[in-house]
């Protein structure tokens, strides 16, 4: 008997697989085959963008966040990368029976500051009760509505040989934040999740320049996951540098002591733009602006060769290949 | 294999240590380790403690290099 | 800047050293790099390719998951399918699969397992669950077998009843006069493990040098330790001398980490152990000793394992001797990948063929 196991959500290559075979292969039209991370269609007079993001964290406190804040910017974000303004929020709440009132009222004030902070509203809503065992403490699930301007095309299928790679930022900093408080591993780090809202840096970005051809909140799975999930149905392939790539000390550090690879871990602050070489400085500047944006680097470029392939230059002037993730990445003692 | 990384005691509880890794904590048990002092760098592997570095010879692979093959 | 790491990740440095290297190495000669944390740092930084067309890496058998006998997989599997028993993991067992089955997928059939970073940490999860039996899943080396051995210690001490280790355990000496003794393969020089060698010493590797006449080198993992040990080893070959190095000075004492070995030999005895794509080997594992044995989940437990089957296009075995390479298995690369692992030389990060998969050659 097939089962679905926690590979299927790690957000991987085993997670594609369940994507592709059978919730396209079920429900699949042309918005929805698109695979973005929010659904744009076209009404008389303009552009939607539509998304649904659940969130099922735990810890539901961490260094930098909750699950509320999560569960905001997280939809935010998903209509921000594809160049909308979010407007309306919705919040379906799937609570654990004896959970305890006050720490909900945290989470809530927490959605309503960041909503407030990200400028959307949060419109309806649900509630419902489950028993005791039948969710892990609560979920949310958020679905987002905002509005494009007509002019805006964005598409993998805008990325040509040569556009350079943008992070807005260090990477691997929820993952890692989010592990500190796991039992079982816990360490005490300055870690905190990049958990934040970027819908006004990239609408300021793609107010004031016109070259970028794509952007992406790089999310579970990490960067090396949206990479390679670009590459799976771009004719191109993707050179990083790995002495490019924004890693802080702290997560550097978990990752030494844990065996994991920064690449691979999530994020919840972080955008990865596709930008037109000519507009590489002028991206960068305008990033730098916002406060999520200071650290923003080019770390790489898309290439010709290496079709489908997301590879990396190390230090010492050899190439390797990213590969897709298959599960979620396991502490190593070897 | 053996993953292990470097890290500095900076306490001691019992027999355990909170280690000090470029900012990050970790608590490690110091079962392995004989008379291991705060200040000291020990390997940190599987959550214990399996030697103390030695800042002595730690530079020897540098200099190795350094001094054999020249700048 | 994580100190006595990034020191020793110089790329300037680890550059000069390609060309000294270079520049020596007029003989061709197949090193043998037995753990699997340096077959991975050698492929993950490139170093097979700073060192020269005279150099081969050839890898060992030094990565405990790799090694581990399917029998064994399917007997941690079979304890997490128990009553009222938690299993404790490290991480790098918790994908590899059994005969039909995994630690992970155990786990979503309902098994209570959990993957920790220590033996303490089963340890202490056995102290606040006393209702569960916790069994640790003890895999390793030399290097990890004294973290066991410690637990085991504490458990007794604090009385603990509902604590059991499955003894994994293997030892390095044998398994190297096994490769070497074959005669299978023909290696010129050894890069020693790293950290079995921080508990074990170095003279454990004395009989390669005296019998086999082979340099050794015990070398750190990070690429100025590989490459120190590569430019040592390469003039070694050169002069046709066969002697034993500790360029790791820094955490290897020569004499090793005896606090660490005498818990170890209290706690643990050698025994003949199942080495996955070698068979048996005499004396290369080990297991509790008389008064520790009803720390053994083995004894507590009867568990009932079918003899493990592996697929008979699989070639791990031969692999792990050196004797073929990734490439050499039909296998590879087809329906066996880092995401559908067909034997443990793929499905451990630091496995040859997962390394060769992410990396290339």
């Amino acid at each position: 008997m097939e089962l679905i196991t926690l590979a299927h959500g790690s957000g991987g290559r085993i997670t594609q697989e369940i994507i592709q075979n059978l919730f396209f292969r079920y429900l699949g039209n042309p918005l929805l085959n698109r695979a973005d991370d929010a659904a744009v269609f076209s009404t008389s007079s303009r552009d939607i963008a539509f998304t649904t993001d659940s969130f099922v964290v735990q810890p539901l406190f961490f260094p930098g966040g909750d699950i509320g804040k999560l569960s905001v910017c997280g939809t935010v974000n998903d209509l921000a990368v594809c160049g909308a303004q979010p407007q309306y929020i919705s919040c379906g709440f799937i609570i654990e029976e004896g959970f305890v009132q006050a720490e909900l009222i945290r989470i809530v004030k927490s959605m309503a500051y960041w909503a407030k902070k990200a400028g959307v509203k949060i419109v309806t809503g649900d509630t419902k009760v489950v028993e005791k065992g039948a969710a892990d403490g609560l979920f949310i699930n958020t679905s987002g509505l905002g509005v494009r301007r007509r002019n805006l095309s964005l598409g993998i299928d805008k990325i040509r040989p040569g556009d350079k790679i943008i992070l807005s930022g260090a990477i691997g900093e929820h993952g890692i934040a989010v592990l500190s408080k796991r039992k079982g591993l816990a360490f005490e780090s300055e870690i905190k999740s990049d958990c934040a809202p970027l819908n006004k840096m990239l609408i300021n970005v793609l107010d004031n320049t016109t070259g970028v051809k794509f952007m992406r909140d790089a999310t579970r799975g990490g960067v090396a996951t949206v990479l390679n999930e670009m590459v799976l149905t771009g004719d191109f392939g993707i050179l990083l540098r790995e002495k490019e790539i924004p890693v802080s000390e702290g997560v550097r550090a978990a990752c030494e002591l844990l065996g994991l690879d920064p690449l691979y871990i999530a994020n919840e602050g972080k955008a990865l733009l596709v930008v037109e070489p000519s507009s590489e400085e002028q991206v960068l500047k305008l990033l730098r602006q916002s406060e999520y944006g200071r650290k923003a680097r080019a770390v790489g470029e898309v290439t010709k060769d290496l079709a489908n392939k997301v590879c990396l230059t190390t230090a010492y002037g050899a190439r390797r290949i990213i590969e897709m993730l298959s599960a979620e990445p396991m502490p190593r003692i070897c | 294999m053996c993953w292990a990384v470097p890290g500095k005691i900076i306490d001691i509880q019992d027999n355990r240590a909170t280690v000090d890794i470029a900012g990050l904590r970790k608590q490690a048990a110091l079962d392995l380790i004989a008379q291991p002092r705060v200040g000291d760098y020990v390997l940190l592997h599987a959550g214990f403690a399996i030697q103390k570095v030695s800042e002595e010879d730690a530079s020897l692979t540098i200099d190795f290099f350094k001094g054999r093959l020249g700048r | 800047m994580i100190k006595f790491v990034d020191e020793y990740r110089n790329p300037a440095l680890c550059l000069k050293a390609s060309e000294k290297i270079k520049a020596i190495s007029k003989k061709k000669i197949r090193i043998m790099e037995v753990c699997g944390g340096h077959t991975m740092a050698i492929r993950k930084n490139g170093l097979n390719k700073l060192v020269g067309g005279n150099i081969t890496f050839i890898s060992g058998p030094g990565c405990p998951v790799c090694v581990t006998a399917l029998q064994d997989v399917d007997t941690a599997i079979a304890l997490s399918k128990l009553e009222g028993i938690t299993v404790c993991t490290f991480g790098d067992l918790f994908y590899v699969p059994g005969s039909s089955s995994s630690l992970a997928e155990s786990k979503s059939e309902g098994a209570d397992v959990r993957v920790v970073y220590s033996a303490d940490d089963a340890l202490n999860l056995a102290g606040r669950q006393r209702d569960k039996k916790v069994v640790f899943i003890s895999i390793g080396f030399e290097t990890t077998a004294p973290t066991a051995a410690a637990a085991i210690l504490r458990a007794q001490a604090e009385g603990l009843d509902n604590f059991y280790i499955l003894a994994l355990n293997k030892t390095m000496p044998a398994a190297l006069r096994a490769i070497l003794g074959s005669g299978d393969t023909k290696i010129d020089a050894l890069i020693c493990p790293g950290h079995v060698s921080t508990i074990t010493g170095i003279e454990i590797y004395r009989f390669i040098v005296e019998e086999f006449k082979i340099p050794c080198c015990v070398c750190g993992f990070e690429p100025l330790d590989i490459m120190t040990g590569v430019y040592i080893l390469a003039g070694l070959s050169e002069e046709n001398k066969a002697e034993l190095v500790n360029a790791y000075k820094r955490v290897v004492r020569d004499e090793g980490n005896k606090k660490a070995r005498s818990i170890m030999r209290e706690v643990f005895e050698k025994a003949d152990a199942p080495w996955r794509g070698i068979g048996v080997i005499p004396s290369s594992g080990l297991r509790l000793r008389s008064p520790y044995k009803r720390f053994a989940a083995r004894e507590r437990f009867n568990i009932d394992v079918p003899p493990a089957k592996e697929n008979p296009g699989c070639i791990c075995g031969e692999v792990l001797r050196g004797i073929k390479r990734p490439a050499d298995c039909p296998l590879f690369a087809k329906t066996c990948s880092p995401s559908r692992p067909q034997g443990a030389c793929m499905v451990s990060s630091e496995g040859i063929c997962s390394a060769w998969y992410k990396y290339g050659d």
